[in-house]
């Protein structure tokens, strides 16, 4: 009744072409921008910063690197945590060697650096695809990972091993360091997020995207369209990395605040940020939100949620319970709707448009 | 169908591409033989054979996907043995494949509009923005797939997955996104396979269309008999990797090598 497009008409075909073409959508998200601007932030809730919102949209962005390319390009990759961390040491060593430099300057520039190893690593995708290539990717992985440690010029040789973050100010508030404020931190990520998912959607709806799309799908046909399979593959994973290796930096700077990469960029994290992906939906940068909300509040939404409402949970026990749960739920997810909680946004919004009526 | 008398085949008279002498074999097995034919300009020529005939073979020597060991292909006087397929699609040989191969997870108007890739050459940092110069672009393109869509009526579905559509129609959005290359030469892989009389009927007016309208010359193998000799200029029979017959449908309907070759020889 609400969300019905009748009598919206389009007069032009950049009209027709908008990636929201439906006012209410305009509207929604509209809504939802002031609401993670103004609204949360509002709210001085730092538990609800610090451990809901900042680290899911930290997740949102490296889900939206690895779905541009396992989503839209159709190549599996295992190496998104090593990407990630190419980025925080990037980050680091930029802002360490060039303290002067503003620090979103050297977020993005991290991201240009993740980029490069990206393609580097991506190379083999011409010649092998599928599982073969997530072997070819899980090696970054575990090369990347080996660096991080091994090198002690990556982190400055410091003698815990691990990234110190230093204090960065943005227009004189901190933005990185003990003393930035988690509202700070949080606008800041935000921003990012904005703007990077508004330039993910731009790249997948025009020439760029329906290439991606075109190798994922049929890469024989999409070549004889004069779609050059390299040059599109290695695209696909530079700005699959950049988005991965904003995504470690912001995790590292804006989230951690230091930390050492075999616990942050591990293989582990690959495979989360794969699950996110997979949960949230391949081919949908909405469903990249959607499968990093779902996978990164639910354990605190169930460790600190079920004793808010009277089930005790304490301890192990409870760890123990959020990993079987989480479990559980990928699993009913995967079975009920194997094409993602995109998919379920897009079934309810059809729904919605013929409410009340059952079609 | 074609008025009787109206054969443009014979009065064409550019040679558009020429094969000659190709032999293509994996391993031990040889798909195609020392084949020679000629496709000349603004013809509808028929590859026709049985069944293993080497007939996709060949339109896969054509544009690129294999190398024959031997032989040369000439397209618009330019020779060549060994071709990449993006090559063969930027000098203008447009293909669509015995097995529907669209893109599914795409809209009919996204695949379509993906056979306007070559044509577009915008700068990638525009694509960040949507808006300028690639948007503009992207406009300018959206046009002419628009008037493809119009010319094989497919309004209804611009905006359908194609792996939802029926088969007769996802072989209507093929026939679109090899269109929407512009090509001067469109080599069509069994474009009636599977497909009722209607639809049959609906696509022998749109090649018949295509040949007319655009001027494009069209290479296509097909199994219906009464679709080659009808719609065709010229056919070449292969059979067993071997050129059997080469000539016009009436020639080629007498040729007792081709009536063997169909109907078996009595022993």
């Amino acid at each position: 009744m609400f969300y019905r497009e009748a009598g919206q008409f389009k007069t032009s075909y950049a009209a027709d072409m908008a990636v929201f073409p439906i006012r209410q959508d305009r509207i929604g998200i509209a809504i939802i921008l002031a609401l993670a601007y103004l609204g949360i932030p509002a709210l001085q809730n730092e538990f609800l910063l610090t451990s809901v919102m900042i680290p899911m949209l930290v997740f949102s962005l490296a889900a939206i690197g690895l779905n541009l390319l396992t989503g839209y390009t159709g190549l599996l990759s295992l190496g998104t945590g090593a990407f990630m961390g190419v980025g925080a040491y990037a980050c680091y060593k930029l802002t360490t060697l060039f303290p002067g430099v503003n620090i979103i300057v050297w977020i993005v520039a991290s991201g240009f650096v993740s980029a490069f190893v990206g393609v580097l690593f991506g190379l083999p995708s011409l010649r092998i695809k599928g599982f073969y290539l997530a072997v070819a990717t899980l090696a970054a992985q575990f090369f990347l990972q080996w660096c991080f440690v091994r090198i002690p010029w990556l982190y400055n040789y410091n003698a815990s091993g691990a990234i110190e973050v230093p204090q960065r100010t943005l227009f004189g508030l901190p933005v990185t360091g003990a003393n930035a404020t988690p509202e700070t931190r949080y606008l800041v990520l935000l921003t990012l997020v904005v703007v990077l998912t508004w330039f993910a959607s731009n790249i997948v709806h025009g020439r760029v995207g329906r290439a991606w799309m075109a190798v994922r799908d049929m890469d024989i046909a999409a070549e004889l369209m004069g779609i050059r399979l390299l040059p599109t593959k290695l695209l696909a994973f530079a700005v699959s990395s950049f988005y991965c290796g904003v995504a470690g930096a912001a995790m590292m700077f804006l989230w951690y605040g230091g930390g050492e990469a075999n616990d942050a960029f591990n293989i582990n994290q690959s495979f989360t940020i794969l699950f996110m992906v997979i949960i949230g939906g391949l081919g949908s940068l909405i469903g990249s939100f959607f499968g990093a909300a779902f996978i990164s509040m639910l354990p605190t939404i169930l460790k600190f949620g079920l004793p808010a409402i009277g089930i005790p949970l304490s301890g192990a026990t409870a760890e123990h319970l959020t990993f079987l749960t989480v479990g559980v739920l990928i699993i009913f997810f995967l079975i009920v709707e194997p094409h993602g909680l995109a998919r379920l946004w897009q079934i309810a919004k059809q729904k919605l448009r013929l409410w009340p009526f059952p079609y | 169908m074609r008025a009787p008398g109206s054969d443009k085949g014979q009065m064409a008279g550019d040679v558009l591409l020429a094969v000659d002498d190709v032999s293509l074999s994996f391993g031990g097995v040889k798909a195609i033989t020392d084949v020679s034919f000629d496709i000349r300009k603004g013809e509808i020529r028929a590859i026709i054979g049985p069944n293993g005939a080497g007939k996709t073979s060949m339109l896969n020597v054509i544009n690129g996907f294999y190398h024959p060991q031997h032989g040369r292909i000439t397209f618009k006087g330019e020779t060549r043995q060994r071709m990449r397929p993006h090559v063969a699609a930027s000098q203008g040989i447009a293909r669509t494949f015995q097995n529907v191969a669209l893109f599914k997870g795409m809209s009919t108007l996204d695949n379509i509009m993906a056979g306007r890739t070559l044509k577009m050459d915008g700068s990638f940092f525009w694509q960040l923005f949507r808006h300028g110069p690639a948007m503009r672009e992207e406009i300018e393109h959206r046009k002419v797939v628009e008037e493809i869509i119009d010319f094989l009526e497919i309004q209804a579905i611009r905006k359908t997955p194609v792996g939802k559509l029926p088969y007769g129609l996802q072989k209507r959005v093929e026939l679109g996104r090899a269109l929407a290359m512009e090509p001067d030469l469109l080599l069509l892989d069994e474009p009636m396979a599977g497909m009722n009389l209607e639809e049959k009927e609906d696509m022998s007016r749109f090649i018949l269309d295509v040949n007319n309208q655009f001027g494009t010359t069209v290479a296509l193998i097909e199994h219906d008999m009464g679709v080659v000799m009808d719609l065709s200029d010229r056919v070449v029979v292969l059979e067993y990797g071997r050129k059997i017959a080469d000539g016009t449908p009436d020639e080629v309907k007498r040729n007792q090598a081709v009536i063997d070759a169909y109907l078996g020889v009595p022993h």
